[in-house]
């Protein structure tokens, strides 16, 4: 018998899937809120909802004080490289084990995925001592590389998992049908592996912008992103609340936009592999 | 011309060795079926055909040719998929050209065989949707128009109906075979099924464990089957097998008697059974007899509606000419 769904239980289920929802969002919002407020408002108890006075004040005093185009860019660059490098170094190697599979291509997948098992700052003191070595220590180019290791074995595991879904047979029917290997490529394997390429970018995209262990610890004035420039309004001599929630505003907005406009996208990413 | 012939053919896959040496030649215009249970080696030996596994040794010919280390699409064959393996993002249309444009035919004749296979194939209404918006059956005819359009020595068919439901499977069988008297070209199919091999086939390939039990036309192997493997595979419902005393009475370790060639009656019979279980189809009965003291169960059939039921004794008269007889190590004693 298929379960009988009544009006009165889909009602239920949509408000309380309502209520979950507003509370994970519930955070995101009191902040947005509380950048509007002036510092008295934003620590007032009880705390003023919706009925207080909105003020651009914060936003204006956080842009005069530090430069957010300058972190934006390093978030830019930072997520955007580090997602375009792991992406190229990726494509070869999760293709090479979908379709040319060895002995040993699971033990590698699940090794790769080990790592990110580790604790981060179990592995910050060697990475630190070397980019000291190195000189790339607060540089753009330092964190890329860094943030591209660190999503690497999520990168090859979605990319993997989506180009195992390509069946075999579509790959040995162009081969009959006379395509080359470039061929092959570009007319059909390509069209057919962008969205699972594109699901794998965005997700990656987002996690890179959001970092904030490695951005944090591995950075100062010069290349810090947006998580930086949060961090800097977390200051221990002073409340500055609604300074804070207003750099943090500016700080994720970028991101939740680009998350708002790829929804369908970002739930396939997020769910990859378990349907079909 | 399509005559193919492998010569000594073997395939290995790691330490496994799933086709011995095997010697076949398939004749030009020829419609061959490849035919055994699952795992016996049949897609195997298709994929070796077509280029897209390697052999391990021997030699594969095409027209006389020395394909052996011929890449897939140099071979001049066309292959059609189980699963279809049409092009998902590419519209009808541009699935069936894509061999042609990979061939950098000129567009107008393109146009001209696409156009062409589409009405063969009832795809002329289809030609701008996409594969996903297809029925199995229509998905399948597309399928066959990629293969038809590049006009190729051979077509090659790997279980192609295998994923249609019944109705359509016997539709799509009818149309392959009167694509195969039009066209007149060599096709070699493979399938699981004993009733699309003897429906289809001109000659049949009966393979076990990578190796050819019988090569013959669909009534020399349901009229001679040359051991108890192919006697069993061919035919349905499958021969009754009988061993022991009633065997020996005809100098026989087996004897192997079709479901068809053995009457039911009350009174007078050569053996005799319990009805366990009666299976009326209007057009046959089948009677699937127990406690007959020869082998755990007789299957018979009777023409038209027979009216006996579970628990019936019945007689059973087996018609003593078509009786084949096996000896001990099941090879067909003649």
């Amino acid at each position: 018998m298929a379960r009988a769904v009544t009006n009165q239980r889909k009602a239920i289920n949509t408000a309380f899937a309502w209520a979950i929802g507003l509370l994970i969002f519930f955070p995101i919002l009191w902040t947005i809120l509380t950048s509007f407020k002036t510092e008295a408002e934003a620590i007032a108890s009880p705390p003023y909802f919706l009925f207080f006075d909105w003020t651009l004040e914060n936003y204006a005093v956080v842009q005069e004080r530090s430069n957010y185009a300058r972190y934006l860019w390093n978030s830019i660059v930072i997520a955007g490289g580090s997602t375009l490098l792991g992406v190229i170094i990726a494509v070869p190697a999760a293709w090479s084990m979908a379709f040319v599979p060895s002995k040993r291509t699971k033990d590698i997948l699940m090794w790769m995925l080990s790592t990110k098992m580790l604790p981060a700052v179990g592995v910050l003191y060697p990475i630190y001592l070397i980019f000291i070595k190195m000189g790339l220590l607060d540089t753009k180019i330092g964190l890329v590389v860094v943030l591209m290791l660190i999503n690497l074995p999520i990168i090859v595991w979605m990319l993997y998992t989506y180009f195992r879904e390509i069946p075999g047979e579509i790959l040995e029917a162009a081969r009959i049908d006379g395509a080359t290997l470039r061929e092959e490529i570009l007319y059909v394997l390509t069209p057919m592996a962008i969205p699972g390429i594109a699901s794998t970018i965005l997700l990656n995209v987002i996690l890179a912008w959001n970092e904030a262990f490695w951005t944090l610890n591995l950075t100062a004035a010069k290349a810090g992103p947006l998580t930086a420039f949060i961090a800097s309004y977390s200051s221990p001599e002073g409340l500055f609340y609604a300074k804070l929630s207003a750099a943090s505003t500016m700080a994720i907005a970028p991101i939740l936009i680009l998350g708002w406009f790829s929804q369908k996208q970002l739930v396939r990413g997020l769910t990859f592999g378990a349907v079909k | 011309m399509g005559r193919i012939t492998l010569d000594q053919v073997t395939k290995s896959f790691g330490s496994v060795q799933v086709i011995p040496p095997l010697d076949l030649t398939i004749e030009d215009g020829e419609f061959t079926v490849f035919v055994g249970p699952s795992g016996c080696g049949k897609s195997t030996l298709l994929r070796l055909i077509a280029g897209l596994e390697d052999i391990s040794s021997g030699q594969i010919r095409i027209d006389k040719q020395d394909a052996t280390h011929v890449p897939p699409a140099k071979r001049g064959l066309a292959m059609v998929f189980q699963s279809y393996a049409l092009y998902p993002h590419m519209s009808v249309r541009k699935n069936i050209a894509f061999p042609l444009k990979m061939a950098q035919m000129d567009q107008a004749e393109i146009d001209r065989r696409v156009n062409g296979a589409a009405e063969v194939l009832n795809l002329t209404d289809y030609l701008d949707r996409r594969p996903g918006q297809l029925s199995g059956g229509q998905r399948q005819r597309v399928a066959i128009g990629r293969a038809i359009v590049r006009e190729p020595a051979a077509f090659l068919f790997d279980e192609p109906l295998s994923n249609l439901d019944a109705a359509l499977r016997v539709g799509m069988r009818l149309e392959i075979s009167e694509l195969h008297k039009r066209l007149k070209t060599t096709m070699i199919y493979v399938t699981h099924d004993q009733v699309e091999a003897m429906t289809m086939a001109d000659r049949i390939v009966v393979l076990q464990a990578g190796v050819i039990e019988q090569v013959g036309s669909p009534l020399e192997l349901y009229r001679e089957p040359r051991n108890l493997f192919v006697a069993g595979f061919i035919g349905s419902p499958r021969m009754n097998f009988i061993e022991g005393p009633e065997a020996a009475k005809y100098d026989a370790h087996t004897i192997g008697i079709r479901p068809e060639h053995i009457a039911v009656a009350e009174g007078d019979g050569a053996w005799s059974g319990v009805v366990g279980v009666a299976e009326h189809l209007g057009s046959d009965t089948f009677f699937h007899i127990h406690e007959t003291g020869l082998a755990e169960t007789i299957t018979v059939r009777a023409d038209g509606e027979v009216g006996f039921n579970h628990g019936d004794r019945i007689t059973l008269s087996p018609r003593t000419d078509m009786i084949h007889r096996f000896d001990a190590s099941g090879l067909r004693i003649a």
